[in-house]
């Protein structure tokens, strides 16, 4: 049989070829290249070859240990975020309406956290958890509990924690709720007649009917926390001491504050990497038992 | 042990029902009986689905009672009441396994270990899953997924009564007949009461010993297939059941005469005169509608001749009205006009769509 070929299929691409070029290979690019250079005033470029690379990788060096240490940091941040805000999306997104004008209502409400930009987040929160002027900072204070975030690092983390949980936890509730909705009602029917519980009903079915949109929520969660800058930088500014300094912090650090090009590119270049292998690891884990790997 | 009474009993989704419209299931009383196999039929939206969820107690009806056996159970939650529902998407615990879902309404009721296995294992037997027992429900085929919802309603030793809700709508039509044959065969072999909710004549008059006909909200007719056939009470009856439906001629009464656009139908029986102002039908199914030569009976004009392989069907029309009739083997049409003759014994006379008993043989 003669298979019909058609070469102007390509034109069609072309423009998502030149835009994807523009917009991520060239940048990308720039950036391997800085990885590999070392540069000094006056746009001087000098060979380092995979120089940067070994010792970002290296902990005994100062680099790598630095490196390590946020990566550290960032990797425990997103476990918290994860442990709190799935779970409690799931209950939040439980406990809404499922009819009538309330629906709207808690949409809307739901939706506020997610229209309000980082930095201002950041802000709210930065006069809202000070210790003299703040409502909630002011308040822990004054029920005796010594708190104050510019100057311990448990409470800087929690301010953080607690930040990112009130900004996000919404969009987890409003996936699962989504997932919810979509349930036909002829399965809580069949369960009420099988006389099941009400956890029985969120283990055999609204969990499980959830499993996809919860698949997106962990991952869109896991990749916004663990590239966060805006929020904590805004707030703790990466301290006190480094003690919320994130990846992303650091990064910002590198690059613009000590002007170190190559070896900040080679911190984007792996940080990348490792963020890419985790959804990889995520994607996999989850969707594991749902055979033919998420397509259905 | 379970008959179904419904007492006076009617349903409304809206708050306040204001006229009969407003029902989507009008007042009604009528006994289920223990054992036996019944078939609703009806159209999309005539209640047939609000009267099986009022019966199963997923619904709470606006007024009237639900009995089984007796037992006023209005107020019974679903899962208190003896009794199963089928839906008509295959409802099953996409995560547990096909055994684990045969248990899964034992273990709600905590039934103990050994006798949940001995019964999951017969009802798999029963119903032919037996080596599918370790599968995932999952991956399964939507006939194989629609067994085991009928299992989880059958591993319940005190279910008394089956509600099966269209289910056989999303199966393959080579396996609706199997499946079929096998609610058949289950239904002689336990001794359980089966409510088949359809909008299929075939599936209810192959299923069922009696067919509860609905329409908008209303019983119109219930009884055997046969019954149906030859005496539909409801002109809505002869129009759904039968294919094509019976005919309807818009008539005049005369005594033992049905006066048809000018034309005289002998009816072989008295009519009392039956008031102006209501509709009067003469109804008779095309298969006692025979076409005939020109000199058979009453003069009618060929509009069309649909040949169904066992038997050809003619569009005629009578005095303006159309009917459709059975055309004999052998007899080759020419032209357009030619005659029907009707079997007066088969002839039903109907007031605003209610069959009319004659006045005397």
């Amino acid at each position: 049989m003669d298979k019909q070929t058609n070469q102007r299929g390509w034109l069609l691409v072309l423009p998502v070829v030149v835009i994807v070029a523009f917009s991520a290979i060239l940048p990308l690019m720039t950036v391997v290249n800085y990885s590999v250079q070392d540069t000094f005033g006056n746009n001087q470029f000098f060979w380092n070859g995979v120089g940067w690379f070994s010792e970002l990788l290296d902990p005994r060096s100062e680099l790598g240990a630095r490196f390590l240490e946020a990566l550290w940091r960032n990797l425990l941040f997103s476990a918290i975020v994860l442990a709190i805000e799935i779970p409690l999306g799931v209950l939040v997104a439980l406990a809404m309406p499922r009819q009538g004008w309330t629906v709207a209502f808690c949409l809307v409400v739901m939706a506020l956290p997610l229209l309000i930009p980082w930095n201002v987040v950041g802000t709210i929160w930065q006069i809202f958890a000070r210790s003299d002027i703040g409502l909630l900072g002011a308040a822990v204070n004054a029920l005796g509990f010594d708190y104050n975030y510019t100057r311990d690092s448990f409470a800087a983390w929690a301010t953080v924690v607690v930040m990112d949980v009130w900004h996000w936890t919404s969009l987890v509730a409003l996936l699962a709720y989504a997932g919810l909705k979509a349930i036909p009602e002829p399965f809580y029917q069949a369960a009420r007649i099988d006389g099941a519980s009400r956890w029985a009903v969120f283990r055999t079915i609204q969990l499980p009917k959830m499993q996809r949109v919860l698949i997106i929520a962990v991952l869109l969660r896991f990749m916004d926390s663990f590239m966060i800058y805006t929020e904590p930088f805004v707030v703790t500014g990466g301290g006190p001491g480094n003690s919320t300094t994130f990846l992303s912090i650091d990064l910002v650090k590198l690059a613009l504050g000590q002007f170190d090009l190559g070896k900040a590119a080679a911190m984007s270049i792996v940080y990348n990497l490792i963020i890419l292998a985790l959804c990889w690891v995520f994607w996999t884990v989850m969707t594991k038992d749902s055979g033919a790997r998420g397509v259905r | 042990m379970a008959r179904i009474d419904l007492v006076d009993l009617a349903h409304t989704y809206l708050a306040q029902a204001t006229s009969a419209a407003d029902y989507a299931v009008k007042p009604m009383t009528r006994a289920w009986r223990h054992g036996g196999a019944y078939a609703l039929l009806g159209p999309s939206g005539c209640g047939k689905t609000t009267l099986l969820n009022i019966i199963s107690g997923l619904i709470v009806p606006s007024r009237g009672r639900v009995q089984f056996d007796g037992r006023d159970v209005t107020a019974l939650p679903t899962e208190r009441r003896n009794i199963a529902q089928v839906f008509q998407f295959p409802v099953i615990y996409d995560t547990l396994s096909v055994y684990e879902n045969l248990a899964f309404p034992l273990r709600n009721r905590g039934t103990d270990r050994r006798t949940i296995d001995a019964r999951v294992r017969e009802i798999a037997q029963l119903l032919d899953l037996s080596g599918a027992l370790d599968h995932r429900a999952r991956g399964l085929t939507a006939d194989v997924k629609q067994k085991v919802s009928l299992g989880r309603g059958l591993v319940r030793s005190d279910v008394a009564a089956i509600l099966f809700d269209e289910p056989l709508t999303v199966i393959d039509p080579h396996l609706k007949l199997q499946l079929r044959a096998m609610l058949k065969q289950l239904h002689r072999q336990l001794d359980l009461t089966m409510i088949y909710v359809t909008h299929d004549q075939t599936e209810a008059l192959t299923f069922a010993d009696e067919v509860v006909v609905m329409y908008e909200g209303e019983v119109v007719q219930a009884g055997t297939p046969e019954e149906l056939f030859e005496r539909p009470a409801h002109t809505f009856v002869g129009w759904f059941i039968g294919s094509p439906g019976m005919n309807l001629l818009p008539c005049r009464i005369d005594g033992t005469a049905a006066v048809v656009g000018g034309h005289r139908i002998g009816l072989g029986r008295r009519y009392a005169a039956l008031p102006a102002d209501r509709r009067i039908e003469l109804g008779v199914r095309p298969e006692y509608t025979i076409l005939a030569g020109l000199n058979g009976g009453l003069p009618v004009r060929v509009r069309r001749v649909d040949d169904l392989g066992r038997v050809r069907i003619a569009k005629v029309e009578l005095a303006g009205h159309p009917v459709a009739a059975i055309v004999p083997d052998g007899l080759a049409i020419d032209g357009e006009e030619v005659a029907i003759a009707l079997d007066s014994n088969r002839l039903h006379v109907y007031a605003d769509g209610h069959l009319v008993a004659p006045a005397e043989a």
